[in-house]
């Protein structure tokens, strides 16, 4: 039966797996396969980039001999003021960004969901929480986190270490003050999955809230927390890069390109390369990563999907 | 309309409460008392005299309704005071900056003009680059300008205004050496030669952030044009007779600018937020200055009043924003 049925189909009105059908939506949106393409560019020379392009250590006599040259073959971005190679720093500078990136906007995404889910699911629950996500919405986010860095930074340093320190830091403080639009978001999808009838199945046949929120809420809130969360990337990124701007983020010798782009500031006039490539790579992954969301937006929409 | 304003008034009061709360909290559980810097030859009974007269050894609440009454009593008091020549205040302790023992609203009074001079132009010249450009978006859909006007907007949202205005600074002051690097404070215009310095003072950081700006505005114009542009009233006024120009910058027009002037209101606090940087970076001397300067300087009672002025900045702007929306829209007024 099942294989009459297989071969009866045409190639043409097969039916296609729900995440082909997004990958295929996803292909149509053209900025959104640029930003792939250049994301996906950005990440593997950070991660992989190293083991290609390791320059031998220069001692101290040799470093102060190569400060502050131009590209080359021996430096493809130059050197900086210490005779640092600029593109082996871009990349240590990457990894740190990127990971700041992802990490915040991972702890955002689960304050978030949980939140939402909370809020949504449990009508008790649901107006402290949305008090709280809209007082969170009012606070002045940059003062605060310039403040909580100023206060914080050198307890916690002492704790974990500087750079340990500095990241768990700002990585937590990114994270708990960007939750808000993904539990309010999250909330609305789980007040309408709520009163559909296969929660109500689920209710009748006594499943607990625990049991319904994990098997049939949250897979249905994936795409919306998908979308929230490649923009909180690019948020993330960014308010680092702030941070770092205004000298309260990571310390010199573990920059992130916020931190690059502060260092070359002061050597603006001469070496603009210097400012221009790290604020080349923020841009351009903030731009991927929001092409991103807009292509996952558009394709994880069955409503759009359809034509 | 009054019990809608007053319904949003009577929510702001608790947020602002558990701002104040926030701030205030954050800063006083920090590591560190405010006489950590004291030389440790002086005697501990002399120090706890000092922690007392500062008032540090009271409880938490204490001093949380302590810094309330300053900022909610007394500050406005030596407002009223220094405007009409009262005397309400009558010698209360006012909130001190740590850095200059001045008072913070006296600094941040010098401050303000730098900071609204520059932001508020570029908040306008955003607003005027980005009406036209999310009008004729939406009336030319798909068209190549509105393509190119999507990218524009995709790339004022992503490349962050520290970048921007570096490369502008490296391109108009460095390159072509049209324009100066830094802003001049001092400058006072008072003839047309420094009236011209002004401009072209300013024409880097409004350019950055009015940019900036635009590039949101720009696209909640268009999509609420777009959503405008199909609706019914728009086939009648053409059924009409009506001229395009009237039906597009008439009926459509009016009606999408709702949710736009409601954006623009709520984008007012956090461009003061962005102002903290371009500021930093022109050499602005502003309040976004003044707060990364306070910061530097461990200056608390001044970082905490400044995050708290921009608080109230935030609630301020939301209410303005949702009781125009109330005006603008009668339907939103019963919800």
């Amino acid at each position: 039966m099942t294989e009459v049925s297989r071969e009866g189909q045409t190639a043409q009105d097969r039916p296609v797996s729900a995440r082909s059908a997004i990958w295929r939506q996803f292909r149509t949106h053209k900025g959104a396969v640029f930003g792939l393409a250049v994301l996906t560019f950005l990440v593997l020379a950070v991660l992989v980039g190293p083991y290609f392009w390791d320059p031998e250590k220069l001692s101290v006599a040799q470093a102060m001999k190569v400060r502050n040259k131009p590209p080359s073959l021996q430096f493809p971005l130059g050197t900086d003021q210490l005779g640092r190679d600029m593109l082996q720093r871009m990349m240590q500078a990457g990894k740190v960004s990127l990971a700041v990136g992802f990490v915040a906007m991972a702890i955002a995404i689960l304050f978030g969901t949980t939140i939402g889910v909370l809020a949504g699911y449990f009508r008790r629950l649901d107006g402290p929480l949305m008090r709280m996500t809209d007082m969170f919405l009012a606070l002045p986010l940059i003062p605060l986190l310039l403040v909580m860095v100023m206060l914080f930074r050198d307890r916690i340093a002492s704790l974990l270490g500087p750079e340990l320190g500095a990241f768990t830091l700002i990585v937590f403080a990114i994270g708990v003050t960007s939750w808000m639009q993904a539990a309010r978001v999250v909330r609305g999808e789980v007040l309408a999955l709520k009163e559909r009838e296969y929660v109500l199945a689920a209710r009748s046949i006594g499943a607990i809230p625990r049991r319904i929120i994990w098997r049939h809420i949250l897979p249905n809130v994936v795409s919306p927390v998908m979308v929230a969360a490649t923009l909180g990337v690019a948020e993330a990124i960014i308010t680092e890069s702030v941070l770092s701007f205004l000298g309260l983020g990571f310390p010199p010798d573990f920059p992130t390109w916020g931190r690059l782009l502060f260092d070359g500031l002061q050597y603006m006039q001469l070496y603009p390369e210097r400012v221009i490539w790290p604020g080349l790579a923020i841009s351009l992954t903030v731009l991927s990563v929001n092409y991103i969301g807009d292509g996952l937006r558009d394709a994880l929409d069955p409503r759009i999907r359809g034509r | 309309m009054l019990t809608f304003t007053l319904r949003r008034l009577l929510v702001a009061i608790p947020t602002l409460l558990f701002i104040s709360l926030v701030i205030f909290l954050l800063v006083d559980l920090a590591p560190g008392s405010p006489l950590s810097d004291i030389p440790l030859t002086i005697p501990p009974d002399v120090r706890a005299r000092m922690i007392a007269a500062l008032g540090a050894d009271q409880p938490v609440f204490v001093r949380y309704l302590l810094w309330l009454r300053q900022f909610f009593l007394v500050e406005p008091a030596y407002l009223f005071d220094s405007w009409f020549g009262t005397n309400l205040a009558n010698g209360a302790q006012r909130i001190v900056s740590w850095q200059s023992r001045s008072p913070v609203f006296d600094i941040i009074g010098q401050r303000m003009p730098q900071t609204l001079t520059v932001i508020g132009t570029a908040y306008l010249v955003g607003i005027t680059i980005a009406l036209p450009i999310g009008i004729y978006s939406a009336y030319r859909q798909y068209s190549i300008f509105d393509q190119l006007g999507t990218l524009f907007a995709m790339i004022g949202f992503s490349v962050p205004t520290f970048f921007s205005g570096t490369l502008f600074i490296i391109i108009f002051a460095v390159w072509l050496g049209w324009l100066p690097t830094k802003y001049d404070t001092q400058l006072q215009v008072v003839d047309w030669e420094t009236f011209k310095e002004q401009l072209r003072q300013m024409a880097l950081p409004v350019m950055t952030l009015g940019l900036a700006n635009a590039a949101a505005i720009s696209r909640y114009m268009r999509s609420s044009m777009l959503d405008n542009m199909t609706q019914d009233y728009v086939r009648t006024a053409r059924a009409k007779g009506m001229t395009e120009r009237t039906v597009v910058l008439k009926h459509v027009l009016r009606n999408s600018m709702i949710p736009v002037v409601t954006v623009i209101a709520l984008g007012i606090p956090s461009i003061f937020g962005g102002a903290i940087i371009t500021e930093n970076l022109f050499g602005v001397n502003g309040i976004g200055a003044a707060l990364i300067g306070a910061i530097n300087a461990s200056d608390l009672p001044m970082v905490q009043t400044l995050a708290f002025i921009f608080a109230v900045l935030i609630v301020t702007f939301n209410l303005i924003a949702d009781v125009i929306y109330g005006l603008l829209d009668p339907r939103i007024r019963y919800d």
